[in-house]
């Protein structure tokens, strides 16, 4: 079972919907136990840096977000629940994340439209085990603030806009963070989540 | 590099897909979750769903419309027609909806384009506007009511202000271009796409694939929308996309 964790931001149910689509056995809550029990966790999130690390305390959802991270749960950010496991994010009041990537979080200075929306080439700077021999595929992003400063070795794919190269998926150990919404990324997305999920059984098994 | 959109719109009354031409002589053309369905599976960048004549009643079949839908596409889509409240809003998204556009009822009360994008963000807005030319050439006028009626608003001042409210989007349909498929407005989109830094879909005219390149090349939208022309067939999402990319525009395919 995989967690789609509840922290009262975001549209949680286009991920259940995706996952339900692929046959993946999910549950959008909040609370500790059955976050600390899953095979996998999913952290996704529509709105602001500051709201979201606002929420999640007030849920007491941190420390477990930690825990479930220590005990090598493979765990997914998507979007703004990409943004919050870098150091800081500068949306709003300058705001602690989880830091589990190095950087920060500020708003994109672009030669184009803000927010960066639609449909973009995503690019690999090499394999990995969601994107599984993809060359490069299209995904649907919708955000105006994105990663900075980050160790470019965590960094899997990308996608050009305008002069601005837009950090898209992040994988380091257990963290998967992706900044567009593979739940809305056609059958792409859904083959990355697919993915996920066969992640996710491998730890079960092997633990 | 950001891909040009192609947008599907269904015109829905009482759960099934209707189009008018120039908004007038409504004929039904099918069920709403099939045909996103179809366009999902013809590579639709996203579907925008508009209810056209909302009672309250109605709206309720749109909720359940919106839920249908999310199960079926992976694709953003977009609900609008009689949202009037956060909580109408709230409701639409909370069913699998990514965005809400808001035509009359933001004119009616522009606060409630301010209040949904401080609740949902500015990305979930999106501002539908239709708009018709002033007789004296000097401008466009913002209409309501299915283009019956003149509000005697300025469209580039209606834009300029949507846009400080929050809008994250603009969805310009033109009143005199819908339903003649002579192509889209250029002149209209060209002046709106000029003053505004959010991204703008164009509507209204669109009846070849010429008409298509022709917005693009024009770079005048960021994004397409048609709707009798897939609904009846006459072209697929995946024709428009192939003819694009032949010519260089980017898209997803």
């Amino acid at each position: 079972m995989i967690a789609i964790i509840d922290y009262g931001l975001g549209n949680l149910h286009s991920v259940k919907n995706a996952l339900d689509t692929l046959g993946i056995t999910s549950q959008i809550t909040s609370d500790p136990k059955v976050i600390l029990q899953a095979s996998g966790v999913i952290l996704p999130g529509v709105g602001a840096f500051e709201d979201s690390m606002k929420n999640l305390k007030e849920r007491n959802l941190v420390e477990v977000i930690r825990r479930v991270v220590s005990n090598k749960t493979p765990f997914l950010g998507i979007c703004l629940g990409m943004q919050v496991l870098f150091e800081r994010g500068y949306e709003g009041e300058t705001t602690e994340g989880f830091g589990f990537f190095k950087g920060e979080v500020r708003r994109m200075v672009v030669d184009e439209k803000i927010p960066h929306m639609g449909w973009n080439q995503l690019s690999f700077t090499r394999n990995d085990v969601l994107i599984d021999e993809m060359q490069e595929a299209y995904v649907y992003y919708v955000h105006s603030y994105l990663a900075t400063n980050y160790d470019s070795e965590d960094l899997v794919g990308y996608s050009n806009y305008g002069n601005l190269q837009v950090p898209g998926y992040f994988h380091k150990d257990n963290i998967f963070a992706m900044q567009f919404h593979p739940e809305k990324s056609g059958e792409v997305g859904l083959a990355m989540l697919a993915r996920f999920k066969e992640v996710c059984d491998d730890y079960s098994t092997s633990n | 590099m950001l891909t040009k959109r192609i947008i599907p719109c269904l015109d829905v009354r009482e759960g099934k897909v209707v189009k008018g031409v120039n908004f007038v002589g409504i004929k039904e053309v099918g069920d709403p979750v099939n045909l996103a369905k179809s366009y999902y599976e013809q590579g639709a960048d996203e579907i925008v769903f508009l209810d056209i004549t909302a009672t309250h009643e109605e709206r309720k079949t749109m909720v359940d419309v919106a839920n249908d839908v999310a199960k079926e596409i992976y694709i953003p889509f977009t609900i609008g027609g009689g949202i009037r409240s956060v909580e109408d809003m709230r409701n639409m998204l909370l069913a699998g909806a990514d965005k809400i556009s808001l035509n009359s009822a933001a004119i009616q009360d522009p606060t409630l384009i301010e209040a949904g994008a401080k609740a949902f963000g500015s990305q979930c807005i999106v501002v539908a506007i239709d708009a018709k030319k002033r007789e004296d050439n000097t401008g466009w006028n913002v209409y309501v009511a299915g283009g019956r009626k003149d509000t005697g608003l300025d469209l580039l001042d209606w834009v300029k202000k949507a846009v400080a409210l929050g809008a994250g989007e603009i969805l310009l349909t033109s009143m005199d271009a819908d339903g003649t498929k002579q192509g889209f407005d250029i002149e209209m989109l060209r002046a709106v796409n000029r003053i505004i830094d959010v991204p703008l879909i164009a509507s209204g005219g669109c009846g070849s694939l010429e008409d298509f390149y022709e917005v693009f090349k024009e770079d005048v939208a960021d994004a397409a929308l048609a709707a009798s022309l897939f609904h009846y067939g006459e072209l697929t999402v995946g024709e428009v996309k192939a003819y694009l990319a032949e010519r260089n525009v980017p898209v997803r395919w």
